[in-house]
């Protein structure tokens, strides 16, 4: 019995290797009509609320694109990589093997970080929505040049968060909770720390967590204690929602101050939206605004998914449109090399100017960072409101 | 003042660390193997008693008894499927049988129930006592979660020394061949061990979970390192000893992340954890055994 079972399993596993590469034929043999678009994000994981936005908008901005009359056209294969590095290598390889030509990289800096050196070996062109940690588009300050972010960098949101808490004196005495096993959040929190002491902002209380902590009390009690009346958050979601719960419970109240990590908090689960009222958080996109394309944008959205995007799915949703608009450009066709294809688009995205959902004239360094300057917003009513 | 805080804040995160550490030093000490998804089984403990209040809207009660009954359950049927036909085998294939299982467990919950995270509601209405005016802020919570483990470990205590059960798990656990001669039916005796362990980790769940409101499938895995450090802290296999060793990890984590640094709490608890070990190997309530060659 025992020998049977383990011959059904050897058989099973040859099956299964089997299974694994039959994946990569087709390519090649007939004429390619569509661009073979890439990338990954937390599907499933702790940062699944992300990587769902981001896909939902990457498959709406694809379908859209592809029911115009043009003829730059996309063929999406977007996987999931649970954020975490490893698996988002072996995305890519996937990827490589289905023949991707241009890519959008990963929802979230780590991942990012881990396959963008990838990118630059093969020469192949990302675009990250919303990885917007440094690491995600360089290595030791080198930046690979074919690698680009639509959203703002980490740095950015540092330096914005310190001004518009210094500028609209939302507090006297600030505490910060940051993460410090992530880029992401150690980055942010490098940038305010400068930015605030050049801007002679009071920070009392600095207290930093590693993945896993669950017990925020510690730190909301000294950051009470030393009479924080702003406490500055540039985390992720779900700590967020643990941090805003816990300080309910001890009647701390001061005003909480996230960046785009904050995004999705209202999404939680079980999530008490009441405990987000009043809570700030940095953003370059607010669903609330009226020009044509983000009401266009945000009916189609809700008509499709029946929820409101946030600003993920706008930056990814750009990010699409920003390809579309330099493939045309560029006069690339689905039949050209990723390579080729990537030295045609760099110099498109160094030298155009991109009008999307989170902002006008937008351009790109050659480093592939992206200018455009984020805005505050304000929860109020389980929405988003322009904060100024 | 805030000193007095953070020592309440430390016992009840102790507190719990405690109870999920007498699972595994109770495990541990009948059948010698370390039962690395008992942080899982946690993690099921506390989604059982989210659905059953959530969507089904039981009282609370009712919520953990089910979260309990079903983690007994579950408790066993790992121990009767992955850990008894292994018994024989050399334990290294069982510890890693059991990490297996726990990533069964995760992966598991994580298909069931996706992963992204959910805010459990607090068993215990958040109202907090003030004392010195206002300094000093007790939640109902952290005192129940004291009381109940203090409970729990009384009655563990009387059961294992005064019940006919309890004088088999100690017989088991200090020879598992001499207490067959006598008549003891060691694989009943360490069912009945998983099936309390895993009791007590849905408890521990249920707990955790109010103190800390989001469940997540991996919610499981830190609590879980945590109080197996505790157990071995204070001696494995020593029921005194993980309740000592759990405490005492509680307050030291919540003393170091208040005063000295919250980059390297957990450096500095495992740290101790090495110096107590370099100086006591068997912990701090552990016995030491000569084994014979």
């Amino acid at each position: 019995m025992k020998k049977l079972l383990t011959l059904l399993l050897a058989v099973l596993l040859a099956f299964g290797m089997v299974g694994c590469s039959g994946n990569n034929g087709g390519n090649g043999g007939e004429k390619a009509t569509a661009f073979k678009l890439g990338g990954s994000g937390p599907l499933t994981g702790p940062a699944a609320i992300y990587g769902q936005d981001v896909y939902d908008s990457v498959k709406l901005a694809v379908e859209e694109i592809n029911a115009l009359d043009t003829a730059v056209k996309f063929d999406l294969n977007f996987l999931d990589d649970a954020h975490d590095p490893e698996q988002a290598i072996s995305c890519y390889g996937s990827l490589k093997d289905w023949g991707m030509q241009v890519s959008l990289l990963c929802v979230t800096s780590k991942p990012c970080a881990a396959v963008a050196p990838l990118y630059d070996e093969d020469n192949l062109f990302a675009i990250t929505p919303s990885g917007s940690s440094t690491t995600a588009i360089s290595i030791d300050n080198n930046f690979y040049g074919n690698v680009f972010q639509m959203c703002f960098t980490d740095p950015n949101q540092g330096i914005a968060s310190a001004d518009y808490i210094a500028d609209k004196a939302l507090g006297t005495k600030i505490a910060v909770i940051y993460q410090d096993d992530i880029d992401y959040s150690a980055g942010i929190y490098e940038k305010f720390a400068e930015e605030a002491a050049a801007k002679n902002l009071n920070v009392v209380y600095v207290g930093s967590f590693q993945t896993g902590t669950n017990e925020f009390g510690t730190y909301l009690q000294n950051a009470q204690a030393a009479g924080a009346d702003v406490v500055f958050l540039p985390i992720y979601y779900t700590e967020a929602s643990m941090i805003l719960t816990q300080a309910d419970s001890m009647s701390y109240k001061p005003v909480f101050y996230g960046v785009d990590g904050m995004d999705g908090i209202l999404a939680v689960e079980g999530f008490d939206t009441k405990l987000a009222e009043g809570v700030y958080l940095l953003t370059p996109f607010a669903a609330d605004a009226e020009d044509d394309l983000t009401v266009k944008y945000v009916a189609s959205f809700q008509k499709k998914y029946g929820r409101t995007p946030n600003q993920f799915a706008a930056d990814a949703y750009d990010a699409v449109y920003a390809l579309y608009q330099a493939l045309t450009n560029a006069g690339c066709t689905p039949d050209m090399k990723g390579s080729d294809i990537c030295d045609a688009l760099v110099k498109q995205f160094t030298t155009m100017s991109f009008n999307g959902l989170t902002g006008s004239g937008v351009t790109w360094k050659a480093t592939g960072e992206v200018s455009k300057s984020p805005k505050a917003v304000i929860i109020k009513d389980g929405t988003y409101v322009n904060a100024e | 003042m805030t000193f007095l805080q953070f020592l309440i804040t430390g016992l009840s995160l102790g507190s719990v660390y405690a109870i999920i550490a007498l699972g595994y030093t109770m495990v541990y000490g009948i059948a010698k193997m370390l039962n690395f998804a008992h942080g899982d089984i946690i993690m099921v403990g506390a989604y059982l008693a989210y659905f059953a209040m959530g969507k089904y809207n039981l009282p609370a009660l009712v919520a953990v008894m089910i979260s309990v009954l079903v983690c007994t359950l579950l408790g066993v049927v790992v121990e009767r499927l992955a850990y008894k036909p292994l018994r024989k085998v050399s334990s290294l294939s069982v510890l890693i049988t059991a990490i297996g299982v726990s990533y069964l467990l995760q992966n598991g919950a994580q298909l069931l129930w996706s992963s992204a995270p959910k805010m459990f509601t607090s068993i215990i209405p958040p109202n907090t006592i003030r004392l010195f005016d206002g300094q000093l802020t007790i939640t109902h919570l952290s005192i129940f979660t004291i009381v109940v483990t203090l409970a729990i470990m009384i009655a563990l205590t009387l059961f294992v020394n005064n019940s006919k059960m309890g004088k088999a798990m100690r017989a088991c656990s200090e020879d598992k061949d001499t207490a067959r001669l006598m008549g003891i039916n060691v694989d009943t005796t360490i069912s009945v061990t998983f099936a309390i362990g895993s009791g007590l980790a849905a408890i521990a769940a249920v707990l955790y979970a109010s103190a800390y409101q989001s469940i997540s499938p991996t919610l499981g895995s830190m609590p879980g390192i945590k109080a197996f450090t505790a157990a071995v802290f204070g001696g494995i296999g020593s029921m005194p000893g993980a309740f000592l060793g759990g405490l005492l990890l509680g307050v030291i984590e919540t003393l170091v992340k208040g005063y000295l640094t919250t980059q390297l709490s957990d450096a500095f608890v495992f740290g101790i954890l090495i110096i107590i070990l370099l100086v006591k190997p068997n912990g701090l309530l552990g016995h030491k055994y000569s084994e014979k060659v």
